[in-house]
């Protein structure tokens, strides 16, 4: 039996010539100390791979109409056997692979890979980069909820802000005048048929690449790269002390990427996919729509933003950084690699990666947004004299708790008022509230007298020192827990 | 009989070779372009149509006129004009109305100016409030605090044989120079 599977073997590769074209390409020598560093650019193909066959299953049951999405994704994750798990997988599959991607980018730009011959492996990086967050968002917006309806309407609308063709680029997002039955089906094809084309090819350019020019060797100090001698020189160090990197390299890529698959695995069981909460229904304006965690600094970068500002850093904000990220090997293809001979690339990369880090964390906590959780009336209980608490409950009425924090409760938008009392009198208070301010309308007309008085004296309660609350009649606990 | 090897490689200007060569190679451009624009244009065209062909507004009904109180700022529901099929739940759309006389009423667009996000109406306070940046709109739609560069759209209302009527709409896009 075996000698019969051998020699079907040996006619099957005979004919396609597999053992000799494939061969010489997986045994292709690479340096010696290209080990750990080196696995995150496989790690990055095995996460897409991943992507593209549990996308497979998912669409095998997803159904892409804007009225049907919603519940076919709720029988995936609720009924479907391994549903939930397929989902979660999907999705813990985009975040590892934006995080993988960037480890790649940071370990290539901090070892000096792009530079001469290998800087077009950098640029179709770059673009492959683009196309996997666009992949990113449109994913999240296939997930069709109420926030995915949200997502193609913030789109569309930083879309129109194009000079001249904007209008028709948002409609085109769109599939129309407002979204519809169209919306939804045309993200499915971006997402499933238009950017995975573009992603195999830039691989297929990728590897072409890496193979072409091999697999660059760890830096060292006091060999920088001189283009006339390169490839001489990188040749014969190969022949040197290079290795097959099948099997001697390959086994670290596959180890990588089996804890890399494991963890995506784990994190879809133990976490589950992202909760389906609310149906895509536009009429439902009770929402907080918001990006994935990897564009939560995207999100926070636009939100703190100048309003006069904003159009030139949406249009122009990602064309900058895409030009510097793709041309730049242009300009800096020669020279020293090792980081210890680039300082400013170590200073580059410790304050883009810092940036990122805690503009994400900001948007988080989306201190810009007013919290219309914020504790309600049922929950309040004054603990001094009842005089202040209709004062509190005018505090809540008219909207202020959305924006403004009492003692822990209410939203970060404008300051915290806990100690106000400290700060302000009566007068600038009710001229304040009257006038409003920066980032707050003004209440004049829209509150009555009885209900300004009330306001501003619980406002003036509200003081730091027991004494001095004590004072002006008594401060207000709130209880039940914070709602942010 | 002599067969005739022509080299491929070679040759003046005025030689026949040069020229059959240059006419094979026109004529595959030539083919390979008619290729593309015959499965180009039709395709392109299916994608772009349906932005030229821009639907009809409609009137759609919101209510009876006696349903809706003077002062009174309340969520109406309608369906898009000429909603395909299977939009299911996403056909229908939301406004923010207001009896504001006898028969006048005012419509706002639920869009946030800045980046499209749902406004809530704030009864105790009069306002509409974007979750999305912090907006905030007085009662007549004018920008009270936050990032909107515009104020609240509004939608064309009218009362018709007792109904009230809202116009259908696009979404109201902020552009460039807003």
């Amino acid at each position: 039996m075996l000698k019969f599977l051998a020699a079907s073997w040996r006619y099957i590769d005979d004919r396609t010539g597999a053992s000799e074209t494939l061969g010489p390409m997986m045994k292709h020598i690479v340096p010696r100390d290209a080990r750990w560093w080196y696995v995150f650019g496989s790690a990055a193909l095995c996460c897409f791979i991943l992507q593209v066959i549990t996308g497979i299953g998912l669409a095998l049951s997803y159904v892409p109409s804007g009225g049907e999405a919603f519940q076919s994704l709720k029988y995936i994750t609720e009924q479907a056997p391994l549903g939930s798990v397929l989902r979660g997988m999907h999705f813990f599959g985009a975040s590892a692979m934006v995080l993988i991607i960037g480890m790649h980018m940071v370990q290539v730009y901090l070892h000096g890979a792009y530079k001469y011959p290998r800087e077009m492996n950098w640029m179709s990086g770059v673009v492959l980069l683009l196309f996997t967050l666009a992949m990113g968002f449109t994913g999240q917006l296939l997930r069709w909820d109420a926030n995915g309806v949200w997502s193609a309407v913030v789109g569309a609308e930083q879309a129109a802000r194009v000079p001249v063709i904007g209008p028709f680029i948002a409609h085109a997002i769109l599939a129309g005048d407002t979204i519809g039955g169209a919306t939804l089906t045309r993200f499915f094809v971006l997402h499933v048929f238009i950017f995975p084309a573009f992603i195999f090819a830039g691989v297929a350019l990728h590897m072409w690449l890496i193979l072409r020019h091999g697999i660059s060797e760890m830096p060292k100090p006091g060999q920088p790269v001189v283009p006339s001698t390169y490839k001489r020189d990188y040749e014969s160090r190969l022949k040197e002390s290079g290795l097959p990197f099948w099997p001697y390299a390959v086994w670290r890529d596959a180890v990588f990427s089996l804890i890399v698959v494991v963890g995506i695995v784990v994190c879809a069981v133990v976490f589950g996919p992202p909760v389906l909460v609310t149906p895509p229904d536009p009429t439902t304006l009770n929402v907080n729509p918001a990006p994935d965690w990897y564009f939560l600094f995207y999100f926070a970068i636009l939100s703190m933003l100048p309003p006069n500002l904003e159009t030139w850093v949406i249009l122009g904000g990602p064309l900058v950084v895409l030009l510097i990220l793709l041309f730049f090997p242009l300009f800096f293809n020669k020279g020293e690699r090792a980081p210890s001979r680039r300082p400013w690339a170590i200073a580059i990369v410790f304050f883009v990666v810092t940036s990122i880090m805690i503009l994400t964390i900001y948007g988080a906590k989306s201190p810009w947004s007013p919290d219309f959780g914020a504790v309600p009336l049922a929950q309040l209980v004054p603990s001094g004299p009842m005089a202040h608490s209709a004062g509190a409950q005018v505090f809540y009425a008219k909207g202020c708790i959305y924006c403004h924090k009492v003692d822990g409760d209410g939203g970060q938008r404008g300051p915290d008022l806990s100690h106000v009392g400290d700060r302000l009198t009566d007068d600038e208070l009710t001229i304040r509230i009257n006038n409003g301010g920066h980032n707050m309308p003004a209440f004049a007309g829209r509150i009555s007298h009885d209900d300004l008085s009330a306001l501003v004296a619980f406002l003036r309660s509200q003081q730091s020192t027991p004494a001095s609350a004590a004072r002006n009649g008594g401060t207000l606990a709130l209880t039940g827990s914070s709602s942010n | 009989m002599d067969v005739q090897s022509s080299s491929p490689s070679g040759g003046s200007p005025a030689d026949p070779e040069v020229s059959r060569r240059k006419f094979f190679v026109f004529v595959t451009a030539a083919a390979g372009s008619a290729i593309g624009l015959l499965i180009g244009v039709p395709v392109i065209g299916f994608v772009l149509a349906p932005l030229v062909r821009r639907p009809p507004r409609d009137w759609r009904a919101v209510g009876s006129l006696d349903s809706f109180k003077i002062g009174q700022t309340v969520k109406v529901e309608f369906t898009d004009p000429s909603p395909l099929p299977w939009s299911g739940i996403t056909a229908r759309t939301a406004a923010w109305l207001r009896r504001t006389g006898d028969t006048e009423f005012v419509a706002f667009s639920m869009n946030c100016r800045h980046l499209g996000c749902p406004v809530r109406w704030v009864e105790g306070a009069r306002l509409f409030m974007c979750p999305c940046h912090g907006g905030v709109y007085y009662e007549d739609g004018s920008v009270a605090a936050g990032p909107p560069p515009e104020p609240l759209a509004r939608y064309a209302v009218r009362v018709n044989n007792g109904q009230v009527e809202i116009e259908t709409s696009p979404i109201p896009l902020t552009t460039f120079g807003s």
